[in-house]
């Protein structure tokens, strides 16, 4: 039994968690951040690879765009080094009407989210492979987010701020005193040893798990509903921008581009276990006949990878609890103190990928408030350790680093134009895996580096998002 | 994948360049036969190979190119050749080199793919022309000047073109009895080859055909190689619409092997043009061999040949064997008793078009001929023979062992020589 002792604890290790730890750390408070396996293991690892714009929401949820083209930019300066600066379309294909592009122009506008109509001779010039059935298209600042890149960074830059992240820490207990928070109880998986973190504050950011983790401080009933979205990722970019549908949030409407691969997605099915979700052929088919709309030819191209995600959604009395696609996207704070009579605990849930500054911004300082603490938010200040220079990622870096290193290292895996030395340098002396070549496009050597990785800590360059198919992990 | 109705041209050619090239890298199953067959990464570290180079490289690209050693790529087209899957390897190199050069494009390499330009040229002032290339001070200057190296075979120029010797001679005597035909001759057979394109037309005419050779231009070829899309484009669409001045739904004969690729396929899979006069006349278009080959299986190929005795080594150029033809060629010389062609079994001379003449790609071209040459020296130290004018040029310059067209054997065996 180990004891350590904390200002704040932050459960969940994903976007959200890691923000929050980041932004408590800078904020000055000694923080300490678990999750049940590694970060990004949840839904951060296994979304959609988008770096909102905000267009998606200009009609249906204007407040959420407004904060998506607010934190767009942010992020691509605070986190370069994980944002892609890809642009975004949104088309109307031979299905989608039209005029809605009137109505995506006013809410565009309203919003104050970037976007301008180019015609659909420009669209085609730049993005050959789109459907030549495309009536209108608008220009928007949609980027690509490698989701581990993200989560990395922020919980880097925690670290450089005093704070602890302990992953394999599967939260067991969270114990009260009277009315306050006191402890939360963890099991070490890797040692198998009882860690006990005593602290004043809990923040739960275990998404959709956070109806489990309440539970463990005794607050029941915390209806954060998993909302099952697929996703499939096709063997390489059938274009090079984000293709978004000009028409209402749907199933199948937008395509990214991320690293070297494309991905479709997604749907939205309410499941019962955040652990146990299925990719249905039903869905699949889907997805590949959304791909085929928007390119094609989609269906005759290579899918490598298919995967789902549970987006933690709040449950809205609004609308009906099957219908998650129609629940809010915007995020949910919830004060155990006024909903359970228990001071020092708030549950955050909902939100976007895109938002997750945002909603850290917005936990902590309910958290401060409750503390009596004045001490304002600096995430939006400073950059995350490996963003400093402001330098965005682009698909290239990996290629142009092989043609300056070619003739000095060998290069072992081609699909991920990997050399000797990144190998050898990401591998502890005795973990020091084989030289091997790979076989495929690439599982077997996706593999191997992802088993690399486990064992070593966090990847030091960036790699794709988990490919292991159907559930997602809880923190 | 949809029709499409665009009528930008340029927007269509990616399109359709997308089409055939880009969509075929999903196919790619890694499982390294185009590496193993690349003659050009066989011989040296600094071209990274095809299957690297191509479908790996280009899910890392997005329009533009950062591995600049693409350019090591000769464009052989082996891999395309090789590949099990279908992956259009070679051709997804040549795009993304168009990609890489397309701002800033080399003067030596826009000279060298001006070929038609080159022929006018020196044909008027050819003795002259062909001992100031032989000289080798000024073959240092140019190296140093131009890039071009001062080893590298040069054609000869002749005293009178192909056009020249059209309108001197006497016309065939012998009424047709086969119909017509149009002769395409490209630009070293109109300058350089001469005496290729004289024997075809005797032959063809020999077995009864009328041969129209109407006014024609260059295809291109050099130009495409080069990463000079739109010129190309523009130069193959004028050749179609000369060469379909000779004749609708006529035969298109042609002993430039390279330059028939670019009609066959190249243009349109490399540059992804999509246009129906290039697809009129790539259906037409015959390799001469190919052509007389198809008359034997038809029955229709007189036989009556004189003994020719001889042992002679024959190389099938890259260009030829990418056209999916097998080797017609040694199939017809088979014919012709008394001749022994042995098949070089090597897979590029090295040349590869204009890559061997740069200074920077000189020694790696040699590398990848020397077995070749060394295998033409040992056969018959006094003819070789191949299909293609750039490798009879380099076989010849490296091995000294003069090399034809294969149908300098027919032309004699038929008496007409």
């Amino acid at each position: 039994m180990r004891t350590l002792s904390a200002d704040v604890v932050v459960i969940g290790g994903g976007a959200t968690g890691a923000g929050v730890v980041r932004d408590v750390a800078m904020r000055g408070y000694k923080a300490v951040l678990v999750d049940r396996v590694d970060l990004g293991q949840g839904t951060t690892g296994r979304y959609h690879g988008l770096l909102h714009s905000g267009g998606r929401y200009v009609v249906s949820d204007p407040h959420s765009a407004s904060e998506c083209a607010q934190e767009n930019a942010i992020l691509t300066r605070i986190q370069a080094d994980a944002v892609e600066e890809t642009g975004g379309y949104f088309v109307a294909t031979e299905v989608d009407d039209p005029a809605w592009g009137d109505d995506f122009a006013r809410g565009a506008a309203a919003t104050k989210v970037p976007a301008e109509e180019i015609s659909v001779s420009e669209l085609l010039t730049l993005e050959p492979r789109l459907n030549r059935k495309i009536s209108r298209a608008f220009r928007v600042l949609d980027g690509s987010v490698d989701g581990w890149q993200l989560v990395w960074g922020a919980a880097n830059s925690a670290k450089h701020y005093g704070a602890q992240i302990l992953t394999y820490h599967r939260v067991t207990k969270i114990n009260r005193d009277g009315d306050r928070v006191a402890a939360v109880i963890c099991r070490d998986d890797k040692t198998g040893e009882d860690v006990t973190i005593n602290c004043n504050f809990v923040i739960n950011c275990a998404a959709a798990w956070g109806g489990q983790i309440a539970a463990m401080a005794g607050c029941h009933d915390v209806q954060v509903v998993p909302g099952a979205g697929i996703m499939i990722a096709m063997n390489h970019r059938l274009t090079n921008s984000v293709i978004n549908r000009l028409t209402y949030p749907a199933d199948g409407d937008i395509l990214v581009p991320v690293h070297t691969v494309c991905v479709i997605g997604t749907t939205d099915q309410k499941a019962d276990d955040p652990d146990k979700l299925v990719i249905s052929r039903e869905e699949v088919q889907q997805m590949m006949d959304c791909g085929e709309l928007l390119v094609p030819g989609f269906r005759d191209a290579r899918a490598i990878h298919a995967w789902a995600g549970a987006r933690p959604l709040v449950k809205d009395s609004r609308v009906g609890s099957e219908d998650t696609r129609h629940m809010s996207r915007g995020m949910s704070i919830i004060d155990h103190d006024s909903r359970d009579g228990l001071k020092g605990l708030l549950t955050i849930a909902g939100g976007k990928l895109t938002t997750y500054r945002l909603m850290a911004e917005h936990v902590v300082d309910q958290m401060c408030e409750q503390l009596g603490d004045v001490r304002p938010c600096t995430t939006a200040n400073e950059a995350v350790p490996g963003s400093e220079s402001g330098k965005t990622y682009q698909v290239t870096h990996r290629l142009h680093a092989r043609e300056e290193d070619r003739l000095d290292d060998q290069i072992l895996c081609e699909c991920e134009l990997m050399s000797r030395r990144q190998w050898v340098n990401a591998s502890t002396p005795s973990h020091r895996p084989a030289s091997t070549t790979c076989a495929a496009n690439c599982d077997s050597a996706w593999a191997l580096v992802r088993a690399v990785f486990a064992r070593c800590g966090p990847p030091g360059s960036r790699w794709r998002r988990s490919t292991s198919t159907s559930s997602g992990r809880p923190a | 994948m949809t029709p499409h109705d665009s009528n930008n041209a340029h927007d269509n050619n990616n399109y359709a360049a997308d089409q055939v090239a880009r969509a075929s890298l999903d196919h790619c199953v890694k499982c390294n036969i185009c590496e193993t067959h690349c003659p050009v990464s066989a011989v040296t570290p600094l071209f990274s190979g095809p299957k690297f180079v191509g479908p790996q490289a280009e899910r890392y690209r997005h329009g533009e190119s950062v591995d600049h050693s693409l350019d090591y790529c000769s464009s052989c087209g082996t891999c395309t050749l090789v590949c099990p899957q279908g992956v259009q390897i070679a051709e997804l190199n040549s795009q993304a080199r168009a990609v890489m050069k397309a701002d800033h494009m080399p003067l030596r390499d826009q000279l060298i793919s001006r070929t038609t330009l080159m022929g006018m040229a020196m044909t008027p002032m050819a003795p002259v022309a062909n001992a100031a290339l032989g000289f080798k001070p000024l073959r240092m200057v140019i190296e140093k000047v131009v890039g071009i190296h001062r080893d590298a075979p040069m054609p000869t120029a002749r005293t009178q073109t192909l056009t020249g010797w059209l309108k001197k001679r006497k016309a065939p005597t012998k009424a047709p009895t086969r119909g017509s035909l149009v002769y395409f001759h490209g630009c070293a057979g109109g300058y350089f080859e001469v005496e290729t394109s004289k024997r075809s037309i005797e032959v063809l005419e020999h077995l009864g055909y009328e041969v129209i050779v109407p006014k024609q231009s260059c295809c291109g070829l050099a130009q495409q190689s080069n990463g000079l899309f739109d010129q190309a484009t523009a130069q193959i669409l004028k050749l179609c619409d000369e060469l379909r001045a000779g004749g609708k739904d006529l035969t298109i004969i042609s002993a430039s092997g390279s330059c028939t690729g670019m009609l066959k396929h190249e243009a349109h899979e490399i540059m992804g043009v999509d246009d129906s006069r290039l697809a009129d006349v790539s259906t037409r278009i015959r390799d001469i061999m190919e052509f007389l080959l198809d008359l034997h299986d038809a029955g229709e190929l007189p036989t009556n040949f004189k003994t020719i005795d001889i042992t002679v080594p024959y190389h099938a150029p890259c260009q030829l064997k990418a056209q999916g033809m097998g080797q017609p060629a040694m199939e017809v010389l088979k014919l012709i008793p008394g001749v022994k062609a042995i098949e070089s079994g090597v897979t590029c001379c090295g040349i590869a078009g204009t890559y061997g003449l740069k200074k920077e790609k000189y020694e790696i071209a040699q590398a990848v001929g020397q077995p070749l040459f060394d295998m033409v020296k040992a056969t018959n130290p006094d003819l070789a023979l191949c299909d293609t004018e750039t490798c009879r040029w380099q076989i010849a310059k490296s091995s000294g062992v003069r090399t034809e067209h294969p149908i300098y054997l027919v032309h004699q065996a038929y008496g007409l020589s």
